[in-house]
């Protein structure tokens, strides 16, 4: 199977932290591979560096077969776990943005997914709740045809009904051209929707494998073998 | 369709179980298209991959088959049906039993318990 993402012994230390030491990971096209570990094992650090926003100390890292540069930004599109909007932003806007920036925006996808997510045009960004902010930004970031779509946390502070939308929003984009990363430690909400799962602790890929493998394996939840892994 | 999983157990198979009720019950009937995979995938929330799988498993066990481009079809074949109606049964027995079981009944006890709230739904 064609592999989209392929990272090799990557590691990532700040001065004398290091938040990577040796992760492995691979991700074939068509899959939805879950990144699961908690606060501070690394996760964020990894996806940055496959959007290509740190650089990686040592090891490779390599998306469609490319080192991180302006091709794999034109292939990866990327959820940072932070909000991105400038301020005076309207909805709208933030549309117009990305329409400008991402020659791969869809932005009647973009329309549709609002509406979906039941989000006005008219509004500010910065008035928006968390759960509603977070609706945004994935609209904005699914919108794009990529070839590698990065989540980081995209169900982090939201409520359960706003889970499920998101979580809706994820299938409805999902297609198998494509591969979608996401990073969570609330895994028991979303653990249905991945292909692969792989365990990340303390900067290294523990334990990767293929969700219904494990589930038969184990006779455990994705949720529960979290439990266990980490406990 | 329910979409309470136990997550212990490989999602497809429970997914094949869900749609072989269907068509036990005359939900799908023999010769019907069962929805796409996108349609299960998106009412479930769970990852087409999944359900693609479960159609594949449904096709291997002759319940299914599948014409390209068009969609995956209930067999027209009332023997597998009425098998698969048979085998489910059994599933359903078997863990009643083993419950009764765990909770200290033994078969005499059972069977007249069931009798008796057979009875009373004959009411």
């Amino acid at each position: 199977m064609e592999t989209i993402f392929k990272a090799t012994n990557l590691t990532k230390t700040y001065f004398n932290k290091s938040a990577l030491s040796g992760a492995t990971l691979e991700v074939a096209k068509g899959k939805i591979v879950g990144l699961l570990g908690p606060n501070g094992s690394g996760k964020t650090t990894l996806l940055k560096i496959a959007a290509g926003i740190l650089k990686e100390s040592s090891g490779e890292i390599l998306i469609d077969g490319k080192a991180p540069g302006v091709y794999t930004k034109s292939v990866v599109s990327y959820l940072p776990d932070v909000n991105y909007l400038y301020k005076w932003m309207k909805v709208r806007d933030s549309l117009e943005f990305f329409n400008d920036f991402y020659s791969d925006f869809d932005i009647n996808k973009a329309k549709e997914l609002l509406a979906f997510m039941g989000l006005e045009e008219n509004v500010k960004a910065s008035s928006l709740s968390k759960g509603m902010l977070e609706k945004l930004h994935l609209t904005l970031i699914l919108s794009r045809k990529a070839k590698l779509y990065l989540l980081d946390e995209p169900l982090g502070g939201v409520d359960p009904t706003s889970r499920e939308k998101i979580i809706d929003a994820i299938l409805k984009n999902y297609s198998d051209d494509s591969s979608i990363i996401v990073t969570t430690h609330l895994v028991n909400d979303i653990e249905r929707l991945f292909d692969e799962v792989a365990f990340i602790s303390e900067g290294k890929v523990i334990l990767q494998g293929e969700a219904e493998g494990l589930r038969q394996e184990r006779s455990m939840s994705i949720d529960e073998i979290y439990r266990e892994v980490f406990k | 369709m329910n979409t309470e999983f136990d997550e212990k157990v490989p999602i497809y198979t429970q997914i094949m179980d869900l749609l072989k009720r269907d068509i036990i019950n005359k939900k799908i009937l023999e010769g019907q298209k069962l929805p796409s995979v996108r349609e299960i995938s998106s009412k479930l929330r769970v990852n087409p991959n999944t359900v693609q799988r479960a159609y594949q498993e449904l096709e291997r066990e002759g319940i299914t088959y599948t014409l390209r481009g068009t969609g995956t079809f209930v067999k027209e074949d009332f023997n597998m049906i009425s098998e698969l109606k048979k085998e489910m049964a059994k599933e359903v027995i078997v863990s009643f039993i083993s419950g009764m079981k765990d909770l200290g009944f033994d078969s005499k006890e059972i069977i007249n318990i069931v009798s008796i709230e057979l009875n009373k739904e004959e009411i």
